[in-house]
């Protein structure tokens, strides 16, 4: 009975809900370039699971944002950053940057980490004819013509890595990672490595995301014995695998562990003592000497703390936003179509030293650098390339790569 | 009693409007917020009506949304292509499970079947065993993170953490046009509003007083000589199959579907509508499905960071001060105004 | 063979942090019928209370034990007194409601201190480990698995040796007997909730040693965490006990022999399982109440 008198009259709750979701419409709008302000979106994630890292690329994406107005703006006009948050959720990063392209109308959107969010926001991107700049090291085999890769792909952090390893005399590898695609790709590929270079293969193993429990994943490596542990592992894993580590008498001398998502960030969470003497593979540390990054580091403690330390993704991120802005000048506007045709050779002095933007795949060279953790959390260059990896995100220039893309 | 039938005419026309007054941006998150509206409808009834808490709907949901995904998938690879995420998986042929849902009919079906028959297995396991209450619900949840962990890790098969995302076209209409957009919205409301009449007829049955007599006094309508557990595991399949088709529709909407649609969050957040809506009022539950999906549009545009608070706050508030919902409060003030008293129970 | 047996410790100690995670909530689940979502958090409390208490003095490590199982049950205290009170009757309203609550406290940790991990520095002589008959005993696990020994006897006696705790066992087993009987059953479900949170801060001051320490850490334990008390039925201590041994063996071999992913299904699997043949779990309080 109750039920029926009251749905009929509570039917009428639908109207607010109903009336508002359809009268503010086109809140905000405006162009991109109007009147003397650029408006650019930058969508990260600022609440959820992946708030720990995306959070301190948007600072710095902001950094340079303010540096640039600081030097007179983009074409005589300021920028106007929109940020949004990807609440660690795909779904949203999708909607938030469809938002930013027809509701804010950004020039463009600097943007993303983990590959699902760029995933999906790549057909949004492709389908409004609008630009994301995307900061993070990722499993290549991509090469959207609307997004700018300023992160590492494959050929300039894993191969480079893979190279050192086997410089270094280490024969036998177990492979580490959480259960995703840029970990499950970058083991194909070093699978395929290991197989023509001779290099034996002793283990595989995923852990789901956010996965805390390390001891028989140890265990299993202590028993196979290998010459080095390859560990793409992400985010909060990276705390209980190397705290677990310590305890069970694997030693970085006996065996290293090479990570490519623990930066100087992630180090400070997992505790310098437990993770000092593993190696890591980027394209940049806190402690690069060139005089780009001493500004770059002296600025971003400035105006976030001087217990701040800098990485490889905030970088990415950083130059992501000049090399932008460089585009535009030369360009002379900030229409999409013209800002991709002058992106290609645009080059800048990064913190991470020469950083120049390739045509063909709009991703960036870039110079690959191993390093050492430091027990003081810093992380020191062990070895770095000759100079700027030319970007092959399909790896078609090595001939053991053939059957993977 | 009439003007209950005034606001639905209202609210027909209102959403028959929308396409015309929105934007397409803004038409696609309405469209949205009514896939979870669907939902919603699922949940009032195995929650507010049948008392079973679940927090797993997301599976459903996922399983629905999947059938939907990998038929269009395999609609725009064509006849010999894989699709897009099996050839960056180093998937080099496609795997039989994929090969049935290259047929329409078939892939409708299991939007329906699927959802629905896992469910009914499940509702029979369970509710057999007389799990009730927490446990049901603790069981619900662990069984989202299971199917979230399986989907993850079979990658070559579902696209792992990514999931499926760039679909273009669905059954002839073009995604990335307007009109398409616009239709997709139209076959969305129209879901809706048929698994409402749906739900409202079920509750008002004879089968609808059954279930009620079940989540109050489980024991006793045993003694009457009723199966409670094929009541609860039959309104329960109802939910499931409801929550599949909100999925189904979710993959042309958004345009994506991954395991962190499916988890226990977002399963949670869709129990946020329900409660502040009305959980015991089938439009009440709509209602706040779609008020505060909005609202969480609006709040993270303004201030992201903020929007935790306020959801958990809002939570809070609303369970403290009007267990009942909006919902309830609307009834309370509709009694002071003189209306006659409406009977409540529970 | 030696990784094998290897894994009989790791079982021991998966189990030892399962229990210690869920002991807790064998109070307030069990006692009070109260799903507390926000019991992960209280263990992110207790982690948090160690991050701060680090380097105040030598031992500050042992100290952030009592301080945790403080700080969080006063927590556990304060959320029962404002709000869970008036909830009883109502379990899965205090799912819903709790849950609203976890949510506020996480974004409130992220706001005090920042989204990124913090570091909780383990003290010298929790590094490192020993080889006992060939098997590797990691320092820090051997603590935990004491700690949660310490930590069962303990309640174990105060349940039976106490008054408090014998009033306790009297609500679990009726609650309407014993309001009659003249406890004060209010004050007794206060006081379970400040016992079970306080030793879900203990339990975050144990995982600061093997686990990341930030705003999402509770989310991380608390699916586990029910699904011990579940699997060993409600109220139980004993059941708490061996479900949290059967679940980490279990954990541990199935794991090492197939992946990580797969043994968390597996062991999901087996509960659902499980379930079928002891719907209430191990063990079962005798009652007649009619639902």
């Amino acid at each position: 009975m109750r039920s029926r008198t009251f749905s009929r009259g509570l039917t009428a709750l639908l109207l607010p809900a109903l009336l508002a979701t359809a009268c503010v419409d086109e809140p905000g709008g405006g162009a991109g370039a109007s009147g003397d302000e650029i408006k650019v979106g930058i969508l990260h994630s600022l609440s959820g699971t992946m708030a720990i890292s995306e959070v301190t690329v948007r600072d710095a994406e902001l950094l340079a944002v303010e540096e640039i107005n600081a030097k007179g703006g983009v074409l005589g006009k300021k920028l106007v950053p929109v940020t949004e948050d990807g609440a660690s959720d795909w779904p949203t990063f999708a909607e938030k940057a469809q938002k930013l392209i027809s509701q804010d109308k950004v020039a463009t959107v600097f943007g993303g980490w983990t590959s699902a969010s760029r995933k999906a926001m790549l057909p949004v991107f492709e389908r409004n004819k609008a630009l994301l700049w995307y900061p993070v090291q990722y499993e290549g085999l991509e090469s959207s013509p609307y997004i700018f890769y300023t992160g590492a792909t494959t050929n300039q952090q894993i191969v480079p890595a893979l190279d050192y390893l086997a410089a270094q005399g280490k024969k036998k590898m177990f492979l580490v990672g959480s259960d995703y695609v840029f970990p499950r790709t970058a083991n194909k590929i070093i699978k395929a490595y290991a197989a023509a270079k001779g290099i034996e293969v002793l283990g595989e193993e995923y852990t789901p995301l956010g996965h805390t429990e390390y001891s028989t994943l140890v265990n299993k490596i202590a028993d196979a014995k290998p010459d080095a542990v390859f560990n793409t592992l992400n985010g909060d894993s990276n705390v209980a695998f190397f705290k677990q580590l310590r305890g069970s008498g694997i030693t970085p001398q006996t065996t290293p562990v090479v990570s490519v998502s623990v930066a100087e960030e992630e180090v400070k969470g997992i505790g310098p003592e437990n993770v000092a003497g593993h190696l890591v593979a980027w394209n940049y540390y806190q402690t690069t000497t060139t005089p780009a990054n001493d500004a770059f580091v002296k600025a971003f403690k400035a105006k976030y703390g001087a217990d701040k330390v800098t990485s490889d993704p905030m970088e990415a991120g950083y130059n992501a936003v000049y090399l932008w802005a460089e585009a535009v000048k030369k360009a002379g506007t900030t229409e999409v179509e013209a800002v991709r045709k002058a992106a290609g050779g645009i080059t800048i002095e990064a913190p991470e030293g020469t950083t120049t933007i390739d045509g063909d795949n709009q991703h960036v060279a870039k110079t690959a650098r191993i390093g050492l953790v430091q027990a003081d959390g810093q992380i020191k260059e062990v070895w770095s390339s000759p100079g700027p990896i030319k970007p092959d995100p399909y790896l078609r220039s090595y001939d053991w790569a053939g059957g993977l893309s | 009693m009439t003007w209950g039938r005034i606001s639905l005419v209202v609210c027909v026309v209102l959403l028959a409007l929308a396409p015309l007054t929105l934007s397409p941006f803004r038409l696609g998150l309405l469209a949205k917020y009514l896939c979870f509206a669907i939902v919603a409808v699922g949940i009032a009834l195995a929650w507010g009506q049948g008392g079973m808490l679940t927090l797993g709907q997301g599976v459903f949901f996922g399983l629905g949304g999947y059938a939907m995904a990998m038929y269009l998938k395999l609609e725009e690879a064509g006849s010999a292509g894989l699709p897009d995420f099996m050839v960056w998986s180093g998937v080099e042929e496609l795997p039989a499970l994929w090969k049935p849902f290259g047929n329409p009919v078939f892939a409708l079906a299991a939007v329906v079947l699927v959802p629905g028959l896992v469910a009914f297995l499940l509702g029979l396991l369970v509710f057999r065993q007389r799990v009730r209450g927490a446990y049901f619900a603790i069981l619900s949840q662990a069984l989202a993170a299971a199917f979230v962990i399986l989907l993850v890790g079979q990658q070559g098969l579902t696209g792992g953490t990514n999931g499926m995302t760039n679909f273009t076209g669905f059954f002839g209409l073009d995604l990335t046009d307007p009109n398409g957009q616009r239709a997709v919205y139209a076959i969305a409301a129209l879901v809706l509003g048929v698994l409402f009449l749906v739900a409202k007829l079920l509750v008002r049955s004879r089968f609808g007083r059954l279930l009620v007599a079940v989540r109050d006094g489980e024991d006793r309508v045993r003694f009457l000589g009723y199966d409670p557990a094929l009541v609860k595991t039959i309104t329960f399949t109802v939910s499931a199959v409801m929550a599949g088709l909100a999925g189904a529709l979710f993959v042309p909407v958004v345009g994506i579907i991954s395991p962190a649609m499916l988890g226990i969050v977002p399963s949670l957040e869709l129990l946020v509508g329900v409660a502040v809506g009305g959980r015991f009022v089938l439009a009440g539950a709509i209602a706040g499905a779609i008020a505060v999906n909005y609202a969480k549009t609006l709040f993270s545009e303004d201030f992201a960071e903020g929007w935790l608070y306020l959801q958990g706050g809002l939570f809070v508030l609303v369970l403290v001060f009007a267990p009942k919902g909006l919902a309830g409060v609307v009834e309370s003030v509709r009694e002071r105004f003189g209306r006659k008293p409406v009977e409540v129970t529970a | 063979m030696g990784a094998l047996a290897n894994q009989l410790p790791i079982g021991l100690s998966i189990a030892a942090v399962l229990l210690l995670i869920a002991l807790g909530l064998t109070f307030t689940f069990g006692q009070m019928g109260v799903i507390n979502m926000a019991h992960g958090e209280f263990i992110m409390a207790g982690a948090y209370t160690a991050f701060l208490l680090q380097g105040v003095t030598s031992q500050s490590f042992l100290i952030a034990l009592p301080v945790a199982f403080a700080v969080a049950g006063l927590m556990g205290l304060l959320l029962e007194w404002s709000l869970i009170r008036r909830f009883y009757g109502r379990p899965l309203d205090t799912l819903l409601l709790t849950w609203g609550v976890s949510l506020v406290l996480q974004q409130l940790a992220r706001d005090l201190f920042g989204a990124p991990n913090v570091q909780v520095t383990a003290p010298g002589w929790l590094v490192g480990g020993v080889d006992v008959l060939g098997l590797r005993l990691p320092y820090n696990r051997v603590f935990i698995i004491g700690l949660a020994v310490v930590c069962v006897v303990g309640v174990w006696l105060y349940l039976t040796r106490l008054p408090a705790g014998r009033r306790m066992r009297a609500v679990v087993q009726n609650r309407e007997l014993a309001a009659y009987s003249g406890i004060a059953t209010g004050r007794v479900d206060r006081f379970t909730f400040l016992l079970g949170s306080g030793l879900a801060g203990v339990a975050g001051v144990a995982l600061t040693l093997v686990g990341p320490v930030g705003p999402s850490l509770g989310t991380f334990y608390i699916v586990d965490a029910f699904l011990v008390v579940v699997a060993g039925g409600l109220g139980q201590l004993r059941g708490a006990v061996l479900a949290a041994v059967a679940l980490g063996f279990l954990n541990g071999y199935l794991e090492f022999w197939t992946d990580a992913s797969l043994a968390k299904v597996l062991v999901f699997v087996a509960i659902i399982a499980f379930l079928q043949v002891r719907p209430q779990g191990m063990f079962v309080l005798k009652g007649r109440a009619l639902v």
